[in-house]
């Protein structure tokens, strides 16, 4: 036993919100993977509608009201993401437990006006390659929304039973960091679906 | 102002010991999420991949040993030469790079484990199962044969009935998400993990070609697993993606493919980058001339190489002016590539040079890889490519990069680590058998080839007739292959006699700079017993006392978080232990994948067996929570 040179980190937390922690860095991750994802399935309908003579092929564009509905919900959704985001970083759990469970019927809401979404394309997925490639995105973007549903129901549960570990409040704080990205990324998915095929 | 403290290290290794222990037997096995235990599977299954892969090309030269051969048909050909491909490209090349990654990573930048250990292990499982399938629907003459790069329309649901084009793309779904994984975590270990001071100039250049290397494993796979994807939907649910009659383009697989493909070199060719530039240094016992410039050209190949893809593709009829820019392109980035292999000549030029197995293979690979890159840049100017594609110059060409680039450098890196890895030093004089055996067969067999693609002989041609005159060299070519196979055998001999009866090896047995030769050989379940710091790029040749961390909390997996730049001690973050759930979610996934093939349904059912797994897996378990409550402190 003889002294060496030491740096004593037992004054640092165990876990941390943001860019400081590694679950976050984790997510960052993952949301450049499925972003990539989300631009190649635009590039292969761009690439395809510049193929074609005429677009959409062998269908009128999709209708309009569902997919603005669901644009309007997403967007007031992050509100209450927001407001859970800030609660779980000041680790007031009352608050966090409630906004999760709002946060979580905001997405139920979304699921199933998505269904009607779907029913309101126009066309199908085997009709021709237009169809193929509209069903591509909007399907990828339902899965994200499916998983990211999923997710957040289990951090609910985990919120709800007690004793809640700090480092929950810091996977609170990513999911709703995850959904921003369901969000932001709908918007261009949404003008592609619903606006390209209208300008000429 | 420097702190000491009198450190008693066999009190800090019992109660290491307590937390980072794997359960014992079976399935505590199974359970292990070590980076050193998933590490060495990944690298075990690799090779294991690779000699079968290698058995095939050796069935392949010998059909075409002699003209009009009848020893192998065509479709069972065509099977070979695509599972031959695609299992070196999917199931050897690129994992066996990130599992020498996934091994040494961790220990080279000082850390306890791999970021996201339990995600590594169904990386693992997951990459196991569906290289295993590979094989398996092989032996049922129902293995795919369209070529490693599987083609539209041929592969389509018109001109490929049956099952086998289906098999090729699951295997994709099945390596990608097992190597975007395994990406990720390589990133946030780099990014957050590294030793307290080893700010960005001092991680050492395998770990940045790592890194490079994941940056690029997640830009490009996405654009393979799209493609893989929307093919299995043209054949199973009626998508019109790539049928020209409905408005597709088969061209789009081609791009989608190619910018993933070629990409794809470049994640095989970097990490062997990094292994030289850690064999050059300790074998010339001096730090690697011109880092910052080594650094950049990891850089530059990494964004470079995502402007080539259209090469793969100039006998398709696109505009001339895009093919000049790919060309252009093309030609650029063999400026890193060469600018690296001036800095490892000056490292050597002053060294004090040892000349080990280690540094033979990069000797070779030094000689290998000049020619392949030379006939790269013949291949990169557009006339020439219309007149060799798909011939076997194409075939020489690639083998080149690819065996010289990434293969002769991971052979060196064997034998380089497998001291670390296993305790016991591999044996020189079979070494230099192997060496030499890999090097001659290697170029008796494949140097031919370019001679023989200039003679105009096709690739994948399942014989040639009598008058073409190519029957010498390619029996020529045949006798190389014998050669390669007896080298392979030569390999795996010596490290099975080694894991035996090696020499032992102690710490650092070459003497080398850096972090992972800083613990025992092999290192113990919590790498190091105290956390390392550094000051210098390479810690082991400076003299003077390193620092080492202390105050982490006991009884649990404690991991030492720092910043990104300049790695200052930022967070302690507690990191799961061993569980069956990432095993049980990759048999779930592997489930839902296969069953896919059969009916779509699958995917509507199976994901309910791989949510359950999921759940299974972060739900904290009662005593967990309760060892991670006691060590809580807020930020």
């Amino acid at each position: 036993v003889t002294p060496r040179p030491i740096i004593d980190v037992s004054g640092l937390p165990t876990y941390t919100f943001g860019h400081r922690s590694l679950p976050w860095w984790g997510a960052i991750g993952f949301m450049v993977i499925e972003g990539m994802a989300f631009a190649i399935a635009v590039a292969c309908y761009l690439y395809l509608r510049q193929k074609a003579p005429q677009w959409p092929l062998g269908a009128s564009p999709p209708g309009l009201l569902y997919g603005s509905v669901n644009t309007l919900i997403l967007l007031v959704s992050l509100w209450p993401n927001q407001w859970t985001k800030k609660a779980a970083e000041r680790e007031d759990l009352r608050k966090v437990r409630i906004g999760m469970v709002v946060c979580l019927i905001f997405a139920a809401a979304f699921l199933v006006v998505r269904v009607f979404e779907f029913g309101s394309l126009n066309c199908s997925w085997d009709t021709n390659a237009y169809g193929s490639v509209l069903w591509l995105i909007l399907g990828l973007h339902t899965l994200h929304l499916l998983t990211e549903t999923v997710e957040s129901a289990v951090l609910t549960a985990l919120v709800f039973a007690d004793p809640v570990e700090g480092k929950s409040f810091s996977d609170v704080s990513d999911s709703a960091l995850y959904w921003y990205f369901v969000v932001l990324t709908w918007l261009p998915l949404y003008f592609v679906i619903y606006w390209a095929p209208r300008i000429h | 102002m420097m702190t000491t403290a009198a450190l008693d290290d066999a009190a800090e290794h019992a109660r290491l010991q307590a937390a980072w222990r794997d359960p014992p037997g079976f399935i505590g096995w199974l359970m292990r999420v070590d980076h050193r235990s998933i590490g060495k599977r990944y690298i075990a299954t690799a090779f294991v991949f690779f000699l079968l892969a290698g058995l095939l090309a050796v069935l392949m030269r010998l059909q075409l040993a002699r003209p009009e051969n009848g020893l192998i048909g065509p479709d069972l050909y065509n099977q070979l030469f695509t599972v031959h491909g695609t299992a070196m490209m999917f199931l050897f090349a690129v994992p066996v790079m990130e599992a020498m990654g996934v091994y040494l990573v961790p220990l080279m930048i000082g850390t306890r484990n791999i970021a996201f250990p339990r995600l590594n292990a169904f990386s693992y499982w997951v990459y196991l199962f569906g290289g295993s399938m590979l094989y398996i629907v092989l032996l049922l003459d129902a293995g795919p044969d369209i070529g490693w790069f599987n083609y539209v329309p041929l592969s389509g649901p018109q001109y490929s009935p049956g099952k086998r084009s289906d098999f090729w793309a699951q295997l994709i779904t099945f390596t990608e998400i097992s190597a975007l994984a395994v990406a990720v975590e390589i990133v946030v270990t780099v990014f957050k993990q590294r030793a307290p001071g080893m700010s960005l100039d001092r991680i050492p250049l395998f770990v940045w070609a790592m890194l490079v290397t994941s940056f690029m494993v997640i830009f490009a796979m996405p654009s393979v697993v799209m493609d893989s994807t929307m093919l299995i939907m043209d054949r199973l649910v009626g998508t019109h993606f790539f049928n020209p009659a409905e408005g597709g383009d088969p061209l789009l697989w081609q791009h989608l493919f190619w910018f993933f493909g070629h990409p794809e070199v470049y994640i095989i060719f970097v990490p062997a980058l990094g292994m030289i530039s850690s064999i050059v240094a300790t074998f010339a016992r001096r730090p690697v001339f011109g880092y910052l410039g080594m650094v950049l050209a990891l850089l530059a190949t990494g964004v470079l190489a995502f402007g080539l893809w259209v090469h793969h593709m100039f006998t398709t009829g696109l505009p001339a002016l895009g093919m000049s820019f790919f060309t252009a392109a093309s030609m650029m980035i063999a400026i890193p590539s060469g600018l690296q292999i001036f800095c490892w000549i000056a490292t050597l030029w002053d060294g004090e040079i040892r000349f080990a197995t280690p540094l033979l293979f990069v000797v070779g690979f030094f000689f290998i890889f000049v020619i392949g890159g030379l006939s790269g840049v013949m291949l990169a100017a557009m006339p020439l490519d219309w007149q060799l594609h798909d011939s076997y110059f194409v075939v020489a060409h690639f083998h080149y990069v690819l065996i010289g680039g990434a293969v002769f450098p991971l052979f060196g890196a064997i034998y380089y680590w497998f001291p670390k890895i296993t305790g016991r030093l591999m044996s020189e004089r079979v070494g230099r058998w192997n060496f030499w055996l890999f090097f001659i067969g290697f170029n008796v067999a494949f140097f031919p080839m370019h001679q023989l693609g200039l003679q105009g002989m096709p690739r994948r041609v399942y014989t040639y007739a009598t008058d073409t005159g190519w029957a010498d060299l390619n029996l020529l070519a045949t006798i190389g292959a014998g050669i390669i196979a007896l080298s392979a055998v030569v390999f795996l001999g010596n490290v099975l006699w080694s894991l035996r009866r090696g020499e032992r090896a102690g710490d650092n047995p070459w003497g080398a700079g850096t972090l992972e030769w800083a613990t025992s050989s092999p290192p113990p379940a919590y790498n190091f017993v105290h956390a390392p710091t550094v000051e210098s790029r390479y810690p082991l040749w400076e003299t003077g006392e390193r620092r080492v961390v202390t105050g982490m909390p006991a009884g649990v997996r404690a991991v030492l978080v720092t910043r990104l730049q300049d790695a200052q001690p930022d967070q302690i973050q507690i990191f799961p232990g061993p569980s069956i759930w990432p095993l049980l979610s990759a048999v779930a996934t592997t489930g839902m994948l296969v069953g896919s093939i059969f009916t779509p349904w699958a995917v509507v059912w199976g994901s309910l067996p791989v949510a359950i797994g999921l759940i299974g897996w972060f739900w904290p378990k009662r005593d967990e929570k309760e060892r991670h409550l006691a060590v809580e402190r807020k930020p």
